[in-house]
């Protein structure tokens, strides 16, 4: 017997997982993230294309110094200094989380375990409330 | 040169990918016209594979009984392995496609001076095979982080649990490390047990060397180049929503990447990598073992054979039958 | 033909260099043809014989000859043969793309276990028809040809079929394994339905089918003879219990109709077995009658191909009808079971005609042959213990302690494993299984069955009954078991020359012989002997 009630809808099946994405998608175009850049300031402590591909690596870096061999000393980047530092370096500027971290990481759904210990800055919390 | 022929051709892939990839028009090929095609061809492929083998009946109901069939009612039948009904046949189906039941059997022969035929417990194929598809299989999902926009709860939860160890940065997922494992594992299994060396084809290793490769690629995106992963994403869920950019600064390694996956798409509904849509076609494992109770209907069953005739048959022997006292039709 | 002793073929089977005791083959499997000398292949089928059945290409040949004498065109026959089938079965086409070479059925065949040969690995055997396959049916192969494991259709890969098709006996072991059950039996079923399209098959197959087609049995025995046999068994029935018994032959309205393979009323130790079956339907008092047209249980077209498996089988729903039975009752035998449970009421139903089996003396309705109506003698007698119609001694079986073999078809294509164990339990006092890995759908084949049991290829038969033969020995020397019993006719023939090459001090029984030994009859004598006129135990001197 040829079975074709079972093996038609069972393609369907198929063919609608293979599919998933597209009806996730659908009506809707995917828009680049558009990341809440740092008012007066111009340079960070990398430059953008290393920061863009190695930022968590140098944070985690910069946790492991801090926390495990306590080298709290600052960087300095083009004669300005910066604390190794989420909440008092890099926040000091992306002031932030909501508008610039969670931009990229939402879209790209990454889930980094900062925040697991860190508290996100208090402008977010300014921000919410003033909803 | 079973082994050599495929190796040669997943290189010359990558090199053809990675000369492709630093070229701004042919990146614009293989980011988006291949995955196109390659996806429509798997699709539109494999639906066809399993058409064509739908269109072949199943003449006779041929379940292999791997267990106590259900007769008296007091028997105590073994309902996974050697259903009756279509419930039991779902049961068995899903141990068979989700578990490898029949893989989880394997033993190993050895022959030794008396003669002695010793079967010994192998489970390492079954392990492995099942390492393979399943951390296949999440990977697979975890990637529809890249297709879809908004992003299904199920990903980041999968992405979460893949990664609870929290080694590193970007986090290492198990299942990455569990893939090229087990895919090294059947690779060495296959070039170094012998007699699946012996019955190993070119079609064997191709598929095995080519989805290495596409796992050593998407580590070395993820962990050496780390890639820019929010310009990947625009392409990828550009693709998927039908409005396909291609921006500006992608790693040509992306580019080997999503080659070798289009490879291996269009290449599987004319491999044996069809075994993903043949298990559920099976007839000694989908059916029911019920053929003396419900009777099985072949459509191309031939009503013309008939057997030699009792008539002819009486008509040979009649004096004999006669003699001997056993009853006749025409005296 | 001669063949080595046990003890020489032994220490050959664990030391000669073969891809099984760790030798690696030089040559690639395609590139190695094989070669026929004498005792590595069955006979050829007799030109008459073919013609007989009709079959394409009679002529008198040897598989020795370089020239097989195929007909002009053979290739496009066997091509277009091919073809046909693809669209005829679905298991065929499955099997044929989706194997991936895991190598899992590998050494899970009783023909590779003893034989060595690389070919005698399932996944190979049926690598020898799917490369012609890929080579000419799909992209893959069409496009790279050997490189996608393809090769043309030539007459090296004719004769490597004839050679590997007929050293594989349909058994199943491998498919239990295979995790997308891929049945080497279908694929055997195939090849040798395409060999006989350009005359290639064998005499010990063609010409029982034949007899089997002309007589209804495959002895070939004319009715006269066939209860003149039957009569006899029945004086050495009254000779051992003192009772007569009188089976009747072709009687209209008998309430069952009997049917067993015909070995069983004239081979040694099948006559046991009948024996078997007389004095238990005379125990119960059954109203049930043989047939000389229906006479035969096994079915030799299974061995060749389905239209003539067909036409043999349908004598029984013939028979049932012309005799105005109410329903059937099958003896014991492997293969005629698979032909019976798999195939019968798709080929030859619906048997309307007849009644749902329901047991006489116990009422027990058999819902699971609803349809076919037709009863296993093994489900018919565990019923009637179940229900104590019986009066049995099982210490007349004291001189046995037997091992039970699971017989290949009705373990993997009919999953009957507990009812013969339901009646041993209860038929002698005591007995023992084989090692786990060897028994129920595990169990070994005898290693000559579909059609295989024919003398010139004797030790091949050796070999491939080595697993077999070795596991019967493992329990021999453990806990002393003295027989193998079995539910199959072809067995009980087979594995009488396998345990006397192997395990001289086993015996081999059916069944139905140990429940007629171990059966009280009313108004019986006192029993000295069994069936086989051996003393019982206490009864020696």
């Amino acid at each position: 017997m040829y079975d074709k009630g079972k093996i038609v809808p069972g393609l369907i099946i198929f063919v609608g997982l293979m599919l998933f994405a597209i009806f996730n998608n659908a009506g809707q175009k995917p828009q680049p993230p558009k990341l809440e850049k740092p008012e007066g300031y111009k340079e960070c402590v990398l430059p953008v294309e290393e920061m863009k591909q190695s930022h968590m690596v140098l944070l985690n870096e910069w946790r492991d110094e801090v926390i495990r061999e306590g080298k709290r000393e600052q960087v300095k980047v083009g004669g300005k200094m910066f604390d190794k530092s989420l909440q008092r370096g890099c926040m000091h500027c992306h002031t932030s989380k909501k508008k610039f971290c969670d931009v990229c990481h939402e879209f790209a759904s990454v889930y980094p375990y900062c925040w697991d210990c860190h508290i996100a800055p208090q402008r977010d919390m300014a921000d919410q409330e003033a909803k | 040169m079973r082994v050599l022929y495929p190796f040669v051709a997943v290189l010359a892939l990558i090199l053809v990918a990675f000369l492709g990839g630093k070229v701004t028009g042919l990146q614009y090929m293989l980011g988006v016209v291949l995955p196109y095609l390659a996806f429509g061809v798997f699709i539109v492929g494999f639906c066809n594979r399993v058409m064509q083998w739908s269109k072949s009946p199943v003449p006779f109901r041929i379940p292999t009984t791997c267990g106590q069939g259900k007769s008296l009612p007091w028997i105590k039948q073994d309902r996974l392995d050697c259903p009756n009904n279509k419930l039991e046949v779902v049961g068995r189906m899903i141990l068979e496609i989700f578990a490898f039941r029949s893989l989880f059997r394997n033993t190993r022969a050895e022959v030794h001076d008396g003669p002695k035929l010793v079967y010994g417990s192998s489970k390492s194929l079954w392990l492995f095979a099942i390492l393979f598809h399943y951390a296949f299989l999440v990977i697979v999902l975890r990637h529809l982080r890249l297709f879809t926009e908004p992003i299904p709860f199920f990903v980041p939860l999968l992405e979460m649990g893949d990664g609870m160890m929290q080694m590193g940065v970007p986090r290492l997922y198990a299942t990455d490390i569990v893939f090229l494992a087990a895919i090294a594992f059947l690779f060495l299994r296959r070039v170094s047990l012998r007699h699946i060396r012996y019955i190993s084809l070119p079609a064997d290793y191709f598929p095995l060397i080519l989805i290495f490769a596409i796992g050593v690629t998407g580590l070395l995106m993820r962990y050496y180049y780390r890639v820019d992963i929010t310009a990947i994403k625009q392409l990828t869920a550009g693709l998927a929503s039908f409005s396909p950019i291609l921006p500006a600064g992608i790693h040509p390694i992306f580019f080997i990447h999503v080659t070798l996956v289009c490879v291996l798409m269009a290449y599987f509904p004319f491999s044996k990598l069809m075994h993903l849509g043949g298990v559920f076609l099976s007839p000694t494992r989908n059916m029911s073992n019920n053929s003396r109770s419900v009777r099985h209907i072949n459509p191309w069953n031939d009503p013309a054979i008939k057997p030699h005739s009792y008539a002819a048959y009486e008509d040979e022997f009649r004096e004999f039958m006669k003699d001997a006292e056993i009853p006749v039709e025409k005296e | 033909m001669a063949i080595p002793k046990a003890e020489e073929l032994g220490v050959n089977v664990a030391r000669e260099p073969s891809l099984m005791t760790g030798a690696i083959p030089k040559k690639e499997w395609m590139d190695n043809p094989v070669e026929f000398k004498e005792g590595n292949f069955c006979y050829p089928a007799k030109q008459s014989i073919v013609e007989y059945h009709k079959f394409p290409n009679p002529r008198e040949w040897s598989p020795t000859d370089d020239d097989w004498k195929l007909p002009d065109g053979w290739e496009d026959i066997i091509l277009n043969g091919l073809k046909e089938r693809l669209d005829k079965f679905r298991s065929l086409k499955v099997f044929m793309d989706i194997c991936v070479r895991c190598g899992a059925c590998a050494d899970k065949c009783h023909f590779f276990l003893g034989t060595g040969d690389p070919k005698n690995m399932p996944v190979l055997r049926a690598e020898l028809l799917r490369s012609v396959y890929r080579n000419d049916f799909t992209t893959a192969g069409k496009l790279l040809g050997k490189l996608a494991g393809g090769r043309p259709m030539t007459v090296a890969v004719l004769k490597e079929w004839f050679m590997y098709s007929y050293q594989c006996t349909e058994c199943r072991r491998c498919s239990v394994f295979c995790p997308y059950g891929i049945d080497t039996a279908e694929v055997t079923i195939i090849l040798r339905e395409l060999l006989h399209l350009v005359g290639v098959g064998t005499n010990w197959i063609l010409e029982p089918a034949a007899n089997s087609n002309r007589t209804g049995n495959h002895m070939g025995l004319q009715p006269h003879t066939l209860k003149d046999n039957a009569g006899y068994l029945m004086d050495d029935i009254e000779d051992i219990t003192g009772i007569r018994i009188n089976p009747s032959w072709n009687r209209k309205g008998a309430e069952v109709l009997f049917i067993t393979p015909s070995a069983d009323v004239f081979a040694e130790p099948g006559i046991y077995t009948f024996m078997g079956y007389m004095l238990l339907f005379e125990h119960i008092g059954l109203d049930y009658t043989l047939s000389t047209y229906a006479s035969e249980g096994g079915n030799f077209g299974l061995f060749t191909n389905n239209e003539l498996m067909k036409k043999l089988n349908a004598k029984m729903y013939a028979e049932a009808k012309r005799l105005g039975v109410k329903w059937i009752l099958g003896g014991e035998c492997g293969h005629m079971w698979r032909v019976l449970h798999q195939y019968m009421d798709t080929m030859n139903g619906p048997a309307d005609f007849l009644e749902v089996p329901k047991s006489p003396i116990t009422n027990t309705v058999f819902e699971n042959a609803a349809s076919t109506k037709m009863v296993h003698i093994s489900e018919f007698t565990a019923d009637l213990i179940k229900n104590n119609k019986l009066k049995l001694d099982p210490m007349r079986n004291a001189h046995r302690t037997p091992t039970w073999h699971d017989s290949c078809n009705p373990a993997r294509a009919m999953g009957l494993l507990d009812e013969p164990r339901y009646i041993l339990d209860h038929v002698v006092p005591k007995w023992y299984e084989m090692p786990e890995n060897t028994i129920r759908e595990k169990t070994f084949c005898c290693g000559s069955g579909t059609g295989l049991n024919t003398g010139e290829i004797m030790e091949l038969r050796m070999r491939s009954g080595l697993p077999r033969a070795n596991a019967v020995k493992h329990v021999e020397e453990k806990f002393g078991v003295n027989t193998l019993s079995c539910v199959c006719a072809i067995d009980r023939a087979t594995l009488t020359a396998l345990v006397d090459y192997w395990t001289p001090n086993v015996s081999v029984t059916g069944l139905s012989e140990l429940v007629g030994n171990a059966l009280i009859m009313d108004g019986e004598k006192e029993r000295e002997t069994d069936l086989r006129f051996a003393p019982l135990e206490g009864m020696e001197g």
